[in-house]
């Protein structure tokens, strides 16, 4: 049994079948790599997993629980990080208030009528934010606008924000897309050793044959909203159909 | 100091020794002097400063954190009087019973329209809250007759209980709101030469509370709640992605800005006990948005700021009248005078809503962040000359810090 298990899994947009039939399961530890062409379904069945849309079809399990039904917060909360397509940052705050609002989450939940208490004063998230900025190699840059960041940088942020939480499942959509080679490489580097000393399981959704291919422990091709095969990476690479529904169009 | 940080610390201080001073500083001119009209130091104008920028910082900490514009917070102002109201009629003249009622029944008016009304972000929630607005407005004047007194508003009568306080004046007078005996309208003139101070009780009652909350608003701009509301503004989808559920955070930033408006209402009947259905008119609504964005909204200071502005403009520019024009220009040929007198005309008097309107278009267009980024541009502006005399070559940031 792995830690997410997605069975059946089934969603359409008016006339079209984005996702047809998805089984799908994430062992705990491993990176788990989902390609596929443009518009196979990779972000729809990302959307699927976090409750921003809700399959018509099959069942989402994390952790022995159901996915389904549960607001994109309480999904949160049971331990599913994402990383977006375009990094979603809070813009308008500092980068050290970014990394301190997933704190604040973990530590209180949902909700919690904090009026009185003062930022300044919560040395211990404050502290934390820091080690994590700190671990990203973003700590000079703590008292920025997140919005006036460079792209690289919005998704480490938003990368952090992320780790910070210490979730249980991170899911990652394109994390270098857009990326120069070098900060490719810096992001392989750091989720190979986010993966490594912080054992979280990661799926992620990626382009960049190179990145799937240095990171991932398993492969999943996916193809007009149904998975291809699943597969190790070598035997992904040497695989007569996946070379004809995707690696042929990505050399192009 | 009181859990405030530095430049916290020191702007709380500045608008402490304002209010405390404001009798002062409002009537720099001699009371005979032809200038005297601009003297803004009387107990209903001061009062009315106070009681709005209580309204406005209320409104703040929800427009300017949470980005959710409400155009009925006027209904919260109403609500609050009219609860006030009923306490002198029904406890007694005490201000606290009536603000105290005021600040709950808004709150629990706000709880309720807030809870509806959040169902929905932009455009349709301006609306919604609109629409309850009017509604109450409406209601006011006809159904909740009983409760409200419809047209002729809500005033007190000889026959009211007041159970905690027995039975009225002998002399048939209606009594007056007072805190612990100290009557709202007590006002001590103070003459000094040509000029002429007042000192009323209601002004500082109001300056007392007004002082309250500007500090609870400081404290909650900087709380971790505080963080979160402007997380709500910045990006909703990444909150709830984080494990957070924006919809209590902003459920709670409207009931606190309906409890502020609430308070508004209440100190409103404290200083003259009358409570009508047009306070929860639209144009009341607009107005505290006004003040809010004029003033600069997410600031601290703004919302004060705009509503002293708006409310001087209102009662100090309405004022100015033909007679007082030609007085101006008297200095003039007869046919330039009237010739000024009549480019100004349109501008003053009556025509003082042209005047807003026209500075309001202006602040909006080049200062965004209202008076507040006016302000803190002249300050850079005087800054960068201070550094640029002292070093000419200091090396700037590569990337805008933030501030
Ligand atoms: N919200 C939506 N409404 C309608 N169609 C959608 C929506 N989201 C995705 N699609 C369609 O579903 C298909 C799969 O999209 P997507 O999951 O974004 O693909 P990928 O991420 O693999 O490139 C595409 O054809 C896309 O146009
Ligand atoms: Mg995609």
């Amino acid at each position: 049994m792995g830690i997410l298990e997605v069975k059946g899994v089934g969603k359409r947009f008016g006339g079209l079948q984005a996702l047809g039939d998805v089984n799908l399961s994430v062992q705990e530890n491993s990176v788990h790599a989902i390609i596929g062409p443009n518009g196979a379904g990779k972000s729809t069945l990302l959307n699927c997993l976090v409750g921003k849309l809700i399959p018509d079809t099959g069942t989402v399990m994390f952790d022995g629980q159901s996915v389904l039904g549960r607001k994109p917060h309480e999904i949160n909360q049971m331990g599913i990080s994402r990383v977006f397509q375009t990094p979603e940052i809070f813009s308008d705050l500092t980068v050290l208030e970014n990394v301190m609002i997933p704190c604040f989450a973990r530590r209180d939940g949902s909700f919690r009528m904090h009026a009185i208490e003062q930022v300044a004063r919560e040395g211990s998230i404050i502290e934390q934010a820091e080690t994590m900025l700190a671990d990203v190699n973003m700590l000079e840059k703590r008292d920025f606008h997140a919005g006036s960041l460079s792209r690289g940088d919005k998704r480490r942020l938003e990368m952090a924000m992320c780790l910070v939480q210490e979730p249980r499942l991170l899911l990652l959509d394109e994390p270098t897309a857009g990326m120069s080679r070098a900060d490719t490489n810096n992001t392989i580097a750091l989720l190979k050793e986010i993966n490594e000393k912080r054992s979280i399981t990661m799926a992620i959704i990626e382009h960049d044959m190179h990145v799937v291919f240095s990171l991932a422990d398993r492969i999943t091709v996916l193809a007009q909203g149904t998975p291809l095969v699943e597969d190790t990476p070598e035997k992904i690479k040497g695989h007569p159909k996946v070379r004809e529904a995707y690696l042929g169009e990505a050399q192009h | 100091m009181l859990g405030l940080n530095r430049k916290d610390g020191v702007l709380f201080l500045i608008v402490v020794v304002m209010v405390i001073f404001a009798p002062f500083i409002l009537n720099p001119f001699p009371s005979d002097s032809s200038l005297a009209q601009f003297n803004a130091g009387y107990p209903d104008l001061m009062q009315r400063f106070l009681i709005f920028g209580i309204f406005a910082v209320g409104f703040n900490i929800l427009f300017g954190l949470t980005g959710y514009l409400s155009f009925g917070h006027a209904a919260f102002l109403g609500a609050g009087s009219y609860a006030g109201v009923w306490m002198f009629k029904l406890l007694g003249m005490n201000v606290l019973y009536a603000i105290t009622a005021s600040v709950l029944v808004a709150g629990l008016f706000a709880l309720f329209i807030g809870f509806i009304s959040l169902r929905r972000s932009g455009i349709y929630f301006s609306i919604l809250t609109l629409a309850f607005a009017q509604m109450s407005y409406a209601l006011a004047y006809s159904v909740l007759t009983p409760i409200t007194n419809g047209e002729t508003g809500l005033q007190l009568s000889q026959n009211d209980p007041r159970i905690l306080e027995g039975a009225s004046a002998a002399d048939g007078s209606l009594p007056v709101p007072s805190l612990f005996g100290l009557e709202t309208r007590a006002t001590h003139t103070l003459d000094l030469g040509a000029w002429s101070f007042d000192f009323n009780a209601g002004y500082y009652i109001c300056g007392v509370i007004m002082i309250l909350a500007f500090y609870l608003s400081i404290r909650i701009f900087r709380s971790p709640f505080g963080m979160m509301l402007r997380a709500v503004k910045s990006n909703q989808q990444r909150m709830n992605y984080t494990g957070l559920n924006p919809r209590p955070y902003t459920l709670a930033a409207f009931v606190i800005s309906g409890m502020f408006a609430g308070l508004a209402g209440g100190l409103m009947v404290s200083m003259d006990p009358l409570a009508g259905a047009e306070r929860m008119l639209w144009t009341r609504s607009g107005e505290v948005v006004l003040m809010t964005i004029l003033g600069g909204a997410g600031t601290l200071i703004g919302p004060v700021l705009g509503a002293g502005f708006i409310k001087y403009f209102e009662n100090i520019f309405s004022r100015i009248n033909d007679q007082v024009l030609h007085q101006w220009f008297a200095f003039l040929p007869d046919g330039f005078e009237n010739a000024m007198v009549f480019l100004v005309h349109p501008f003053v008097g009556k025509g003082w809503h042209l005047t807003l309107g026209i500075l309001f278009m202006l602040v909006v267009i080049f200062l965004p962040g209202g008076l507040v980024e006016g302000g803190q541009r002249i300050g850079r502006l005087f800054r960068r000359k201070k550094k640029t005399d002292q070093a000419a070559g200091t090396a700037q940031g590569q990337n805008t810090p933030a501030e």
